[in-house]
């Protein structure tokens, strides 16, 4: 596949993971994964095959995408994944 | 400081909290009960003759050579064998005893050659040093009658020599092998005065035989019986220097032994925390690569890879590699450049990439190998935890009941790790083994798993979750630990997601092909068995549920109860030796130093403050995210330090475009390794041997390297990264590793009391060392999680999208081999390829003979991705439908075969499922012979230019 497919496939594959969390919480979680660890263009590109409408592009995938479009950068950490939320007590690694 | 062997107290130390006090030759020892009188009296300096006797095996008491006299007992006892007693006299040197002794040893040395001026051992032998301080001056047997002198010496081991001749059978090599390798290769033939020590093969020799060439037998010998052939060839050490070893992830640590810069050998520190003076094959002897022919000493740079190299000075290279960055910096832009930091390098070095990428490049397009190994366990052991790393010390492992394998195979990554563990099995704790293989933990001497769950590759998350159900279900999940440690409404999400009739292990049967009572019972096992840890490795990350599988193994250790003291936790065994380094350093692209986001305001100020530029708020590129770019165009430029991801990544069809669309490729490395084909700039690496620095091991052990030789190249690694940021600008004018360690402290909250002076005090470091822990944390989570509660964290099993079927019915699995690390670049450049010259298919028999494939048979594996060939090996190992390889040899390009399949999360390949088909034949593939004539012809120097 090529990188664009390839994006598309990452933004599914994270969503189907997510899943079991329930449709809301997947979406958030999803959305808050792609900006915590997806590079500016890697974004970009994503958010270009929402506005192509493209139908590879999974229900939770999609919603999410929307959603961090929506919501602009820089994007906060949700407590969806609570990856590096260094917000919170004991968040970092400072032991 | 001249050489000094390390101190041996002839007996194991004793872990009892009761003292002591007896007198020995008129002074006062207090010692813990269970400690011998040996130990007791060399605890207070007195050394009592020994030759069977060595303080990292149980007492023996064979050699009669440590007899004292003991006020009130009958005869002379063996010191060796003797525990002390409250009140005891002891004395150590009586004319009895002189005359005893002397009696014994003249036996000894009369079936002993007298060439101890040409003897390899001369001035480090025990038997030397025994007979002198015995005052043995003369044999009265003479040496005509039947003797043991002149028998041949087995020269098979390429690393040592075993001369019969000289062995005085004491069998400490026999009881090296037993307990501190656990590998029982060696035994004590025959008996009386045929006794010898044999290998128990049919030649009879090391390297036929079952021996792993750990260097324990070696180490043990009190004579030159057993010798390192560099001391045979080199001579005796005149100083020695403490340092860490540059292989796996468990961080061993060595007295690297020196005559002037020369190495003679490397032998295991028995202060080292990590190892406790057990060695592998590798840090042991496979040291050879540092003098190797092939190791590149002088910077080449080329216009285009199809040039040959050109040498050129140091200063030509750096400013040739600032004006190619700074070129693609203003043309394209400065997202078009990256840098990928060395797991090999240490933690000062990794820093400065991530920092020259960070401060130099202006982006966060820095990432590590650990993409490709561990990210998954960063994920998940954060998420849940709240720590990136493993749970425990090393130690740890000698308190567990139930030790639960999942996903590794410790014997051939983490062969010390593996002994210790081994230890402990012996010793009665019950073992889990989850993976596909049969590895040799499963069953080898004195070890028999209980429960072999041989699973299909990709149902990690299946099998995990099932286990999760029975736990549950049965209500065997610890809920007083749970209601008091961890989040009790995820973890009734979590209870209720794993219940469901569609975890259970019947239900899951299908897919998992675990049979559903083993699984009941390993589940049971586990839950019921005492203190229960789980150890991991590749087999678990490099899936495309990787991180789900971590997280799954942190919710089994917590709703049991498993975190949080001594014999439990959750061990992932990392892969190379600074792989955990590497990641604490901020060699990931979302995060600096100490796992903190980069979209953290505090954190960027924190180091925009002291390093004085901006830091970018966005996250970088992952490796196969660069590669990805540079395909289509948008990245330009990469700096690479000590790595091969042309080896090592997968699908190297598609590495190999990504580095051939650049136009800056800066190789930082020992030899011309597969990336270096796809290179413009070449930066000659040195040696751990060569720099100083700190490993950080899997058990987050902050270790001091030290150098030892200087670096061949001229540079250390560290001096190399700072010339090439000052070419392009940065003010960096670092004068020792020391202050960057200082700077990394400064900035790193886990590392907070960490410094070159702290680890020097005290060894080694297990971070976090701060305030609150000023001497480290062997043990994390005691008092509750990093994060605060811990996280329960439902992982659905989705299958993997790389697909059996008609043309690719097999699944391809890859691993190493004990002799051989990562891609072999250091190791095919030593002796150890006597044990592994090239990669091998493990091939189950009904598969293979399905295919008309017989054992050492040529074969092609082929999958989607791409195709190989290499030797087939027939064996029971792997199961029907599945297949094994390494990937340590460049022949074979292993990963031409795996694909882009990544974990969800991290995007760590999914090198372990590839579908596959096997088939005879007659040569290599078209791949292989195009991808020999591209090397052949990347690799060409040019010839010095005559001066006029």
């Amino acid at each position: 596949m090529n990188s664009i497919e390839h994006l598309v496939y990452m933004a599914n594959q994270i969503g189907r993971n997510l899943e079991a969390l329930g449709h809301d919480h997947a979406v958030a979680a999803t959305a808050d994964h792609i900006a915590s660890f997806w590079d500016p263009r890697m974004k970009r590109l994503i958010f270009e095959r929402l506005e192509v409408g493209d139908p590879t592009l999974s229900d939770i995938a999609r919603a999410a995408v929307t959603c961090l479009r929506d919501r602009g950068a820089p994007a906060p950490q949700s407590r969806a994944t609570e990856f590096a939320a260094v917000d919170q007590p004991g968040g970092s690694d400072a032991g | 400081m001249g050489y000094e062997p390390q101190a041996d107290f002839g007996t194991p130390a004793s872990d009892s909290a009761e003292t002591i006090t007896l007198t020995i030759d008129g002074r006062e020892a207090s010692v813990p009960a269970g400690t011998t009188v040996m130990r007791a009296a060399a605890e207070i300096g007195t050394a009592i003759p020994k030759l069977c006797a060595t303080d990292n095996l149980k007492q023996f008491g064979s050699c009669r050579l440590c007899l004292v006299e003991i006020d009130g007992r009958r005869g002379t006892p063996a010191s060796c064998t003797t525990p002390v007693e409250p009140g005891m006299v002891v004395r150590t040197q009586t004319p009895m005893l002189q005359k005893l002794r002397k009696g014994v040893m003249e036996l000894y040395i009369s079936d002993h050659p007298l060439d101890c001026l040409t003897c390899a051992a001369n001035g480090d032998c025990e038997l030397q040093d025994q007979a002198g301080a015995v005052g043995l001056r003369d044999v009265r047997y003479g040496y005509e009658g039947a003797n043991h002198l002149g028998q041949a010496k087995d020269l098979s081991n390429p690393y040592f020599d075993f001369d019969p001749s000289k062995c005085i059978v004491c069998s400490r090599c026999v009881r090296a092998c037993d307990e501190v390798q656990g590998t029982f290769a060696l035994t004590i033939d025959g008996h009386g005065f045929g006794s010898k020590v044999s290998a128990g093969t049919a030649a009879d020799d090391f390297l036929s035989s079952e021996c792993v060439s750990c260097g324990a037998c070696v180490q043990a010998c009190p004579t030159a019986t057993l010798t390192e052939r560099a001391v045979v060839e080199i001579g005796t050490p005149e100083r020695s220097v403490v340092t860490t070893c540059a292989y796996c992830g468990v961080g061993c640590t060595f007295r690297a032994e020196m005559r002037g810069e020369q190495l003679v050998r490397m032998v295991p520190w028995k202060d080292g925390k990590a190892n406790r003076g057990h060695s592998c094959v590798k840090g042991r002897f496979a040291w050879g690569y540092a003098q190797h022919q092939e190791r590149i000493l002088k910077p080449m740079i080329r216009a285009s890879i199809d040039q040959p190299w050109r040498e050129v000075e140091w200063n030509e290279a750096f400013a040739y590699a600032a004006s190619e960055l700074n070129r693609i910096r203003d043309k394209y832009g400065r997202l078009a450049l990256g840098g990928i930091t060395s797991s090999r390098c240490t933690n000062e070095e990794t820093f400065l990439v991530q920092k020259l990428i960070r401060a130099g490049f202006g982006n966060n397009n820095v990432d590590t190998c650990a993409r490709v190994c561990h990210s998954p366990t960063g994920y998940g052991l954060k998420t849940t935890f709240g720590t990136s790393a493993g749970t425990q010390d090393f130690d740890s492992v000698a308190f567990s009941d139930v030790i639960l394998v999942i996903g590794a195979n410790p014997t051939d990554a983490h062969p010390v790790f593996a002994s210790r563990m081994k230890r402990r099995l012996r010793q009665g704790a019950k073992l889990i083994v989850i993976d596909p293989r049969r590895i040799d933990l499963v069953r080898s001497p004195h070890i028999e798993a209980a429960h072999h769950l041989a699973l299909q590759p990709g149902t990690n998350v299946a099998v995990l979750t099932a286990i999760g159900h029975v736990i549950v279900t049965e209500g065997l999940a610890d809920e007083a630990f749970i209601r008091a440690r961890c989040d009790w409404d995820e973890y009734q999400d979590w209870a209720r997601f794993v219940s469901d009739a569609r975890h259970s292990p019947e239900t899951l049967e299908a897919v998992t092909r675990v049979s559903a009572a083993e699984l009941r019972a390993a589940a049971r096992l586990f839950a019921t068995g005492g203190n229960g840890a789980i150890y991991y490795g590749l087999g678990v990350t490099e899936h495309s549920q990787g991180s789900s599988t971590v997280m799954a193994i942190a919710n089994l250790a917590m709703a049991t109860g498993n975190i949080g003291r001594p014999g439990v936790g959750v061990n992932p065994l990392r892969g190379q030796n600074n792989v955990q380094g590497a990641c604490d350093m901020g060699s990931f692209p979302h995060e600096l130093s100490g796992y903190r986001h980069v979209s953290d305001t505090e954190t960027r100020a924190l180091f925009e403050a002291d390093w004085g530029v901006p830091i970018d708020p966005e996250p970088g590129l992952r490796i196969p995210n660069m590669l990805d770019a540079a395909v289509d165009g948008v990245f330009k430029a990469l700096y690479v330090q000590g790595e091969d991801i042309l080896q090592s990544d997968p699908n190297t069809r598609h590495v190999s475009a990504g580095l051939a669309a650049m136009e800056c490729v800066i190789v930082h490395d020992l030899f011309l390794n597969e990336t270096a084909n796809y290179a413009h700039i070449f930066l000659p690496g040195s040696t751990f041997l060569e720099k100083d620095g700190t490993f950080t091991n899997a058990e987050r052990r902050i270790q001091p390297v030290r150098k030892v030789m200087s670096p061949r190249n001229g540079l250390a690694d560290w001096e190399v990264t700072q010339e090439l940021a000052r070419a392009m600008g940065l003010d960096w004018n670092y004068t020792h590793p020391s202050e960057i360690m200082d700077e990394i402290a400064r900035l790193t909250p886990s590392f907070a009391g960490v410094s070159f002076a702290h680890l020097d005090e005290a060894g080694s470091l297990q971070w976090p060392v701060n305030q609150a822990a000023p001497h480290g944390s062997p043990v994390m989570h005691v008092e509750g999680f990093v994060r605060g509660k811990g996280k329960f964290v439902v992982t659905d099993y989705v299958p993997t999208d790389e697909k059996t079927g008609p043309r690719f019915p097999l699944l391809l699995t890859t691993g190493r081999i004990l002799s051989h690390y990562n891609v072999g670049a250091q190791t095919r450049r030593t002796a150890n390829t006597a044990w592994h010259p090239e990669d091998r298919l493990e091939i189950h028999p009904t598969d293979a003979e399905n295919r008309g494939i017989k054992d050492g048979d040529w074969v092609r594996l082929a999958s989607r991705a791409g195709e190989t060939t290499l030797r087939a090996l027939v064996t029971g190992r792997v199961a029907p439908g599945v297949v094994y390889t390494t990937f340590h040899h460049p022949e074979t390009q292993a990963n031409v075969v795996t694909t882009d399949y990544s974990d969800w999360a991290t995007n760590c390949p999914e090198y372990k499922v590839t579908a596959v088909q096997i088939s005879a034949s007659n040569g290599p593939t078209d791949w292989q012979e195009d991808y020999e004539q591209l090397s052949e012809r990347s690799r060409r120097i040019a010839p010095p230019v005559a001066a006029e």
